[in-house]
């Protein structure tokens, strides 16, 4: 058996592209929401925090649901994308990116926050008083510092973005070569009693999910290194 | 703590597989139907209780394979009830058809969708179908042999949106996120207010519900009187009632 006669191949490539741009949307989103969280007081500030690991604890089925109802072609965004632009995120590739960027959305976010508040503030300090500005001060001294815990968080968040399961088939439903992952096609074989493919895509899954594993724990040890020789 | 241990174990214990109990794999399309004539036996067997378990024909049966504990399997195909057979997951002897249907083209009832004929599926305006996936959903298979019979297939492919079941492809077409989907006409009916039928659609063979009892079932004896419960007048006038004819 291989990639390609198994069809393993196809749905493998489009899981990383779905879970490669979740994790962009999910890194750029969380890493703002978690400087926000960490840097300012309002009100209501652990209320928000909570809306925001929201996606991480609420079933898949019910964010599905959730952006079925928001993003569908009778929803409030997708009418107003069907209008304008004659596009729908429902059972496209887009869509499944924007299912996978919601539920990992909060791995980023909780550990950027907690990276962000452990930066010590007397080295920001100092960084200011040698005449740095508030964007460099976050560029060159804020942002490496929480980088090695914000990078854990993004391992952990491609991971999950690559195992979506429920909200995905939700919103983009399974259709093959265009919105079915690897986690879909699973099912999709075992439904179709097709056990033989279904163990190929289990045993990609796993060697996938020890790679990235391995990868991000290595990247955390030499970022920790690096933090710490500087 | 110790009290709230105490009490999961309890309603752990009180949802245990019981007896008395009889578990039903019925395909998605039944769901209604088999409700109604699951509270009906309960009604007529006290202290006998009825669960239920819907899907794709084609995933009760891979769980059957894989030993889920089902006393009774009805199947919305012969196919995968010849199947079950092969595997030898049947008791012998049980197996008989219990109801007919028939296959519908069907659009969103608010939609401007106009279509007469399965031909129609071909024009711009119809972005999206939605069918039950071929590979395990028995509606998917009526549909493809019917819009393969058609000489529609292969073009229309692009435009398919393959469903887990039948009740999924209805739902999207309900939802208004497809043009246009096949389903059974029984399915068509239960969401009248939010589909329309365009046409029904002629099938290569035709749709029949065989039911049998499983090999392995705990409960034959059981099993057996909801089976013949299924053939009586009473159970009929339910499936009647929902579209279903008698073969």
């Amino acid at each position: 058996m291989s990639l390609m006669s198994t069809g393993a191949l196809v749905p493998l490539l489009l899981t990383l592209k779905v879970a490669s741009w979740a994790t962009v949307l999910a890194l750029a989103l969380g890493v703002s929401a978690g400087y926000l969280l960490a840097r300012t007081r309002f009100p209501g500030r652990e209320t928000v925090d909570a809306v925001l690991t929201l996606p991480m604890v609420l079933p898949p089925t019910v964010l599905g649901y959730y952006l079925l109802v928001l993003v569908g072609r009778n929803g409030v965004i997708g009418h107003w994308l069907d209008e304008t632009f004659g596009f729908t995120l429902v059972f496209t590739w887009q869509g499944a990116v924007i299912a996978a960027a919601i539920v990992a959305f909060p791995l980023v976010f909780k550990a950027a926050r907690a990276a962000f508040e452990s930066v010590d503030g007397n080295l920001e300090k100092a960084a200011r008083s040698l005449g740095y500005g508030e964007l460099k001060v976050f560029l060159r001294v804020t942002l490496p510092l929480a980088w090695p815990g914000i990078l854990a968080g993004t391992m952990l968040a491609f991971a999950r973005a690559m195992g979506e399961f429920g909200a995905t088939l939700m919103v983009a439903g399974s259709l093959p070569g265009r919105t079915q992952t690897l986690s879909i096609a699973i099912y999709e074989a075992v439904a179709a009693g097709e056990d033989d493919i279904a163990n190929f895509l289990v045993l990609v899954s796993s060697v996938i999910c020890v790679l990235v594993l391995v990868a991000s724990s290595k990247m955390l040890r030499t970022g920790y290194m690096r933090l710490r020789a500087a | 703590m110790v009290r709230v241990v105490l009490l999961s174990l309890l309603l752990l214990a009180a949802t245990a597989a019981r007896a008395d109990e009889l578990l039903v794999s019925a395909a998605a399309s039944l769901t209604n139907a088999f409700r109604d004539v699951g509270k009906l036996f309960e009604a007529n067997n006290s202290g006998h209780k009825v669960v239920l378990n819907f899907a794709s024909s084609d995933v009760l049966l891979a769980q059957i394979a894989k030993g889920a504990p089902v006393d009774v399997f009805a199947t919305a195909d012969e196919e995968t009830m010849d199947r079950a057979e092969k595997q030898d997951l049947l008791a012998p002897g049980t197996r008989r058809i219990l109801l007919r249907n028939t296959l519908a083209l069907i659009v969103p009832a608010g939609g401007s969708t106009q279509l007469t004929s399965l031909n129609g599926l071909d024009a711009p305006a119809v972005r999206r179908i939605a069918i039950g996936n071929p590979a395990s959903v028995p509606a998917g298979r009526y549909a493809r042999d019917a819009l393969e019979k058609a000489g529609l297939w292969s073009k229309l492919e692009p435009k398919f949106i393959p469903a887990q079941n039948v009740r999924q492809a209805l739902d999207y077409v309900a939802r208004g996120e497809v043009d246009a989907g096949i389903v059974y006409a029984t399915d068509a009916a239960i969401m009248s207010g939010k589909v329309r039928v365009a046409i029904e659609i002629p099938t290569t063979r035709p749709i029949v519900y065989p039911v049998a009892i499983v090999k392995d079932a705990r409960n034959r004896a059981l099993a057996e009187s909801f089976v013949k419960m299924l053939g009586s007048d009473q159970a009929h006038a339910v499936f009647k009632r929902y579209g279903f004819s008698q073969p």
